[in-house]
């Protein structure tokens, strides 16, 4: 039992340093996206924040930026389904909440 | 609606308490919309008319033809065909009047609620008839439906901001919930989209809106009525044409 205690805590401690380095490396491509969003450069942005999901699935922030990115490509279902991803990865969060608000009034005209 | 708007509301003002305090990003975008019908077989649109009924202040049919022309002129890349507008009512009527000798129900005299409206809704199924339209014009695509603009009262719970002074004269701002009187109107119906080559039905839409004022206030008709044709129009618009939605979000690092 106190082994298995252990190896677990052994795990986790190897663990957290890898963890943080995934968010490190997302982080600086959810940077980098962001100065190409706002330089009107949005599939280079998809890709980069498509890159920081792929390190860092739990990291709200880049669905959230990936989500409004696919909006603005008219993507629509790609885009709810990222903005679900950051809602439900980071419940409350307001400005991910407002960005989907924005969003469901415009999805939901196109399917009225 | 009003609860979605309000809860909008309240999400962007949680949404500028964090942004001072996040590594955040305004950022404008511009969402494009693609049209719910495929229209590349038409090069022209007739807004043939529509069945009408509510008050007798607006004219449904007229005003509704003439609105979704103009906007198509402006708004669209389809030619719009400028003809008189179809007496839809008579069209439906006579239609009935010849099945009612095999015992179906007659149309009623005025169009006054929705199940009023049901009677002529059988125009719409006719194909030979918007065959025949289809091949006076050239085969356009024909917009038609249904349009019910009625008198609206409703008692509600208002929410309004009442100045009040304490003991030492200082003058607060409080908000007082009063039941009030409200008047307006409900526009309500159907945009059909019909193929002008075989008088089917493409596509149709069914729409709700309301407006209420306070009870003293004396709003036209004719001007409630363009306010709530203004809430549709995007929404019809995209149905023929991809629209560009601007708007801003906020990135987040």
């Amino acid at each position: 039992m106190r082994i298995a205690a252990l190896t677990v805590a052994v795990f986790a401690l190897a663990a957290a340093p890898l963890a943080a380095d995934a968010r490190s490396d997302a982080k600086k491509q959810v940077e980098f996206g962001i100065t190409v969003a706002q330089r009107g450069l949005w599939r280079e942005a998809i890709y980069r924040w498509e890159r920081a999901t792929q390190i860092d699935p739990t990291y709200a922030a880049a669905h959230n930026n990936l989500a409004i990115a696919y909006e603005h490509e008219g993507d629509l279902n790609k885009a709810r389904v990222a903005y679900e991803k950051a809602l439900e990865l980071e419940p409350g969060n307001a400005l991910i909440k407002q960005n989907y608000e924005l969003f469901k009034e415009i999805n939901d005209r196109t399917t009225r | 609606m009003i609860a979605r708007r309000v809860s909008l509301l309240a999400s962007l003002g949680a949404a500028l308490a964090v942004v001072a305090c996040t590594n955040s990003f305004e950022i404008p975008i511009e969402t494009p919309i693609r049209p719910k019908l495929d229209v590349a077989a038409f090069q022209r649109v007739l807004v043939a008319g529509f069945i009408a009924g509510g008050t007798e202040d607006v004219d449904g049919n007229l005003e509704t033809t003439r609105l979704l022309r103009s906007q198509l002129r402006t708004k669209s890349e389809l030619r719009v065909i400028d003809s008189d507008v179809l007496p839809l009512q008579d069209v439906a009527t006579e239609g009935r009047n010849g099945d009612s000798a095999g015992g179906a129900a007659s149309t009623p005299q005025a169009i006054k609620e929705q199940k009023d409206l049901e009677a002529y809704e059988h125009v719409f199924a006719n194909i030979e008839y918007w065959k025949r339209i289809g091949e006076e014009y050239q085969q356009p695509l024909i917009v038609t439906g249904t349009v019910l603009f009625t008198p609206l009262q409703r008692n509600q719970i208002v929410q309004r901001e009442q100045e009040v002074y304490d003991s030492f004269g200082r003058r607060r701002v409080v908000p007082v919930r009063t039941y009030q009187e409200r008047k307006g109107f409900s526009l309500d119906g159907r945009f059909i989209f019909i193929d002008g080559h075989s008088g089917a039905t493409l596509h149709s839409e069914s729409f709700n809106e309301q407006i209420l004022y306070n009870a003293n206030q004396t709003t036209p008709a004719l001007s409630s009525y363009f306010e709530l044709m203004d809430r549709l129009i995007p929404s019809f618009l995209s149905t023929l044409s991809s629209q560009k939605i601007k708007g801003t979000r906020i990135l987040l690092q």
